[in-house]
């Protein structure tokens, strides 16, 4: 039993996703289970050829014409993310007063892509300022995708973005549960999107880090804890899920997909894009006295590693040090199938762990051909998936640039 | 004829600003914004394709000569002769 009181419990009754490998969670869990990678090769201004996970969701499925028109891609995942959670929530909002339901969205950037496609476009006429558009200011704002749901939903509830790197999608969710638990909002849409592939700045700086995987099989170019990693695989995708206070989901019979019992957020203080190890460890730790849980307790752990050759080592460190002796933690990873999709990438990531509180089974992370015993880790699953004999809790880390730690830990629904 | 090019013209950059809406019935002595889902932005998008497609440049003030199909077709119709399009 939990001490909790129900109206203070959050849990999760809808998830709505895009990814690289399928725009529903049975589709990107059927990629996974069956080792499907995601990414591919595509053109990108200035760079030529990169590769990056692409996302294929119809973007006229819930937005008319000219809203795509003045709108943006992370706009639009979000929308697209929106509905699809409603829709598994069994939600209509219509019978909902709006103003009790709020949009928090992860980004790691937002404004990049429309400020290089901006300049790309008075490019054409001399760099003649008259021809920069009025529609930049609204896309660029830092609130753009969280505010274009609300206008597309009719959403007058609270709205923002929740900038926080790349552990932006957790730090949505993260952000979502607190204004539940505030009371601020009855139903909340949490969770992080990217649109960063549709940047040739990200993927250049990445590259001038020497932090840009490459490789003549794209599938194969994403593969955290491979000694042969080259680094990052930029991708986009978005995933949002519907949070209830307890009590409220089961007024309304809801299907709980999973309880959120545990969180936290820290900062390493120390350096702009290299993690520290023990302010990691301390994050994983807050969030599991949080949840009043033991390392012991958790049965997968989704890795943030995102195949980069310092990141993955201090992130085993500091899963070696919280869980050491916990022979039963199943560690996987999914940026190896999906890429980093960056401000997406803690949501996305929590999403395609989900279907194991059902099916028990927990997907490896792809593309070890040859382990980095610095990433050695006592349950990571490679390469093949694993049965598990329970599926209880979830933790889910993601951690961003500036040193900005997240970690989020569900649990499996019986009531 | 001369009018039907200028028309058609103005129609072709609404049909881009406004790519949801049904054009074939649209009246020319009624204002767009009442026969069209359109609001200001839509409106600057007019005048920015204008500047972008035939280097015709509209002052804020000449804005309302804007309102209608039939105004535009006026108003543009000396200006992109001067711009040397063939209406």
């Amino acid at each position: 039993m939990s001490v909790i009181p129900d109206n203070q419990r959050i849990v999760i009754t809808g998830v709505g996703l895009t990814s690289p490998i399928g725009n529903t969670l049975a589709q990107m869990r059927r990629s996974l289970l069956d080792g499907v990678s995601g990414v591919t090769s595509i053109e990108t201004r200035f760079m030529g050829r990169v590769l990056a996970g692409v996302c294929r969701f119809d973007e006229k499925q819930y937005q008319a014409g000219k809203e795509r028109r003045r709108g943006t891609r992370a706009g639009a995942v979000s929308i697209f993310c929106s509905h699809e959670a409603l829709k598994d929530a069994g939600i209509e909002l219509k019978d909902r007063d709006t103003s009790r339901v709020g949009v928090f969205i992860g980004v790691t950037e937002h404004g990049t892509v429309e400020t290089e496609n901006e300049i790309a476009a008075i490019r054409e006429y001399n760099y003649d300022v008259k021809y920069w558009s009025h529609h930049h200011n609204p896309r660029t704002v830092a609130n753009n995708p969280a505010g274009e749901v609300t206008i597309n939903l009719g959403i007058i509830g609270p709205h923002y973005t929740i900038g926080a790197a790349c552990a932006a999608g957790n730090a949505g969710l993260i952000q979502a549960a607190q204004m539940l638990r505030l009371g601020e909002v009855d139903l909340a849409i949490g969770g992080g999107v990217s649109e960063s592939i549709h940047s040739f700045g990200i993927f250049a700086s990445f590259a001038a880090q020497n932090a840009l995987a490459d490789h003549a099989d794209p599938t194969r170019a994403s593969r955290p804890f491979d000694v042969d990693r080259k680094g990052i695989v930029v991708a986009e995708g978005g995933a949002l899920f519907v949070l209830e206070r307890l009590t409220d989901a089961k007024a309304r019979s809801a299907r709980i997909v999973c309880e959120l019992v545990g969180y936290a957020m820290n900062s390493d203080a120390a350096d702009p894009v290299l993690p520290t190890p023990q302010r990691l460890s301390q994050c994983m730790r807050k969030a599991l006295d949080r949840a009043r849980l033991e390392p012991s307790d958790v049965d997968i752990l989704n890795t943030h590693a995102t195949g980069t050759e310092l990141g993955d080592i201090q992130e085993a460190e500091a899963i070696r040090d919280v869980f050491a002796g916990c022979s039963g933690v199943f560690v996987n990873n999914t940026k190896s199938y999906i890429g980093h999709a960056m401000g997406a990438a803690g949501a996305l990531e929590l999403a395609g762990n989900l279907p194991a509180f059902q099916d028990k089974v927990v997907h490896p992370t792809i593309n070890v051909d040859r382990l980095d015993e610095r990433c050695a880790m006592t349950g990571l699953v490679l390469n093949k998936p694993r049965t598990a004999s329970r599926v209880n809790v979830i933790l889910n880390n993601s951690f961003g640039m500036l040193g900005i730690n997240s970690v989020v830990i569900v649990r499996r629904w019986a009531d | 004829m001369t009018k039907d090019v200028v028309k058609n013209i103005v129609l072709e950059i609404i049909a881009v600003v406004a790519p949801d809406e049904d054009l074939s019935d649209l009246r020319g002595d009624v204002r767009l914004r009442d026969q069209l889902d359109m609001d200001s932005m839509d409106f600057l998008d007019i005048v920015m394709e204008l500047r972008k497609r035939y280097k015709v440049e509209v002052p804020k003030e000449d804005y309302p000569r804007l309102a209608t199909l039939d105004g535009c077709v006026e108003y543009l119709q000396p200006r992109l002769a001067a711009v040397n399009v063939p209406v």
